[in-house]
């Protein structure tokens, strides 16, 4: 059976300037920061984003590395705006398609059952529908017949289009050789749908295990995915930081905060860079490390 | 009894958003929603499915300050069971808005243009799906010209006159039940489900009222917003023991 693991290096070459890529996680939560950090750091650019938006859109759209985003929100949770992302629209610098996040659902499901559209009440009569005539709605055509339902007689509904993606990159718990994953935390979110919707398909994970042993990570109904899904499998412990990963770790809310500080003044924000960012994720997880033995 | 606050004030006048719900997910965002949904749930709607904030329904209303570690949950709610919830209709959520118009289209995503914001804001979330598939109510905490607009940028959640627009397939679940600010109470009983005010909260006048509202407000029979009665006092005071609530509510 192919081993579908890889190094963070390998993974990114693999990804392409004009690219779509989605990225899994909720906010500032199980974002597949590693990964994350290495496109920082590669010669990417005109990239679309798509995702239910944290850091790493606030990140990745201030690298100047994207050219579109597509997310109904850009969140860190704990602190509900993003600074980066804040700057970057409010200085006109990023197109963004804006999503209601039920929408933005539908959207990869479609994409992952291969149909172009999933219908929708969700939508109508707002800016999502009414701001980007690419968007479009569908009458219903159960107008008689015994699926009919004279309530919603000439209704119309949204039809949300595929979210079809080049690649997507999302981050588990644990993974295994193979490609199977698991998400022990409180909700898988849209991961799955993330991965059924792209080309290119790339798992990180806290840890990587042998093939057949993900039950001893958690219960295997966690274990919701599996091979068909998934291309590369990499193992970067500590992956989602600063984001939380439970139950691994929690988000580092001391660390967030220092980011958004940080945000706020380019000289600060130059410091930051050059301890956190320039390096690569080795370098990265050490500084992260002297912070902690700082703190205690 | 202890002195009564604009905000203890806002919080049982939220609460009225929950009366005679059942059994329905109550979704608050905001200080004064949290607490009044979960006094809603202590009194007169017992049955409310209140969750922690992330993916599991918790059991009984207890307090805000109360420790993720300390609750005691009932059922996974993931944020895909939460869609398949509003889709349902079974939820009423009172979401904040940085606008809102005279009709009830609310903003929450961007202030200026939308390609190049003067601020921008958390974004649209669910605001378009919650406001044509359930009972969606709000809360301003801020009453201003700023906050009640003639015209909101960005249209999140859907007013009436968006809604009645789109067609049927967003009127049919289309409710908007109540606006509460820091100066009084609203629903969109108005000519044509214009916004019209309700009640004043006690110590303010319908002229404060008009004149920090952008928009041409509809004034029928106003009455002062009643206080909490005591027994509303003791549970906000053990729903939210340290006074977020104050913190929150301008005057």
């Amino acid at each position: 059976m192919a081993d579908k693991r890889t190094t963070l290096a390998e993974a990114v070459s693999r990804l392409e300037s004009g690219m779509t890529i989605g990225i899994g996680g909720w906010g500032s939560r199980r974002k597949p920061m590693a990964i994350v950090r290495a496109i920082l750091n590669s010669e990417l650019t005109d990239l679309t984003i798509v995702s239910y938006g944290g850091p790493d859109v606030g990140l990745l759209a201030n690298s100047g590395k994207v050219r579109k985003v597509i997310a109904g929100f850009v969140t860190l949770d704990s602190i509900a705006l993003e600074p980066l992302w804040r700057q970057v629209r409010q200085r006109g610098a990023i197109e963004l398609q804006e999503v209601d996040e039920g929408l933005f659902y539908l959207g990869l499901q479609a994409a992952a059952w291969r149909v172009p559209f999933l219908p929708a009440r969700a939508g109508l009569g707002s800016d999502v529908l009414a701001r980007y005539p690419e968007m479009k709605t569908i009458a219903s055509p159960y107008v008689d017949g015994p699926f009919a339902d004279p309530a919603d007689a000439g209704a119309t509904f949204l039809a949300m289009p595929a979210l079809r993606l080049d690649a997507a990159i999302v981050h588990a718990n644990a993974a295994d050789t193979a490609g199977n994953a698991t998400f022990t935390g409180p909700d898988p979110y849209f991961d799955e749908l993330f991965l059924g919707a792209a080309d290119l398909r790339i798992v990180t994970a806290e840890r990587v295990v042998e093939n057949g042993t993900l039950d001893a990570v958690g219960p295997l109904a966690k274990a919701t995915i599996h091979r068909l899904l998934t291309d590369l499998v990499v193992e970067t412990p500590n992956g989602a930081h600063f984001t939380s990963c439970a139950p691994d770790y929690d988000r580092d809310e001391v660390f967030q905060k220092a980011y958004v500080t940080a945000a706020s003044d380019p000289e600060a924000w130059a410091a930051f860079t050059a301890r956190y960012l320039a390096g690569d994720e080795a370098t990265y997880q050490a500084a992260v490390l002297e912070d902690l033995e700082n703190r205690a | 009894m202890r002195d009564i606050t604009r905000a203890d004030i806002c919080i049982a006048a939220a609460a009225e958003a929950w009366r005679g719900a059942g059994e329905i997910m109550a979704s608050p965002f905001g200080t004064v929603p949290m607490v009044a949904s979960r006094l809603a749930k202590r009194t007169f709607s017992p049955d409310l499915v209140l969750t922690d904030g992330e993916a599991a329904i918790i059991v009984g209303a207890p307090p805000i300050t109360t420790r993720p570690s300390d609750l005691v949950r009932e059922a996974a709610v993931p944020y895909k069971t939460i869609f398949s919830i509003v889709w349902s209709g079974r939820r009423h959520i009172m979401m904040q808005a940085s606008q809102i118009d005279r009709f009830g289209n609310q903003n929450l995503s961007a202030i200026g243009p939308a390609n190049q914001p003067k601020v921008q804001l958390i974004g649209v979330r669910g605001a378009p799906g919650n406001s044509v598939n359930h009972k969606t109510s709000y809360w301003v905490p801020d009453h201003s010209t700023k906050t009640f607009v003639a015209a909101v940028d960005t249209v999140c959640g859907v007013g009436y006159d968006r809604a009645e627009a789109a067609g049927p397939g967003a009127t049919r679940f289309h409710d908007l039940p109540l606006v509460v600010s820091n100066l009084g109470v609203f629903d969109f009983s108005g000519p044509g489900h214009a916004m019209a005010l309700r009640s004043m909260h006690p110590g303010v006048t319908v002229d404060e009222v008009i004149a920090a509202t952008g928009f041409d407000l509809h004034i029928g029979d106003v009455v002062e917003t009643p206080l909490p009665t005591d027994e509303q006092l003791a549970i906000i005071d053990e729903l939210d023991p340290k006074g977020a609530r104050d913190r929150e509510v301008k005057a």
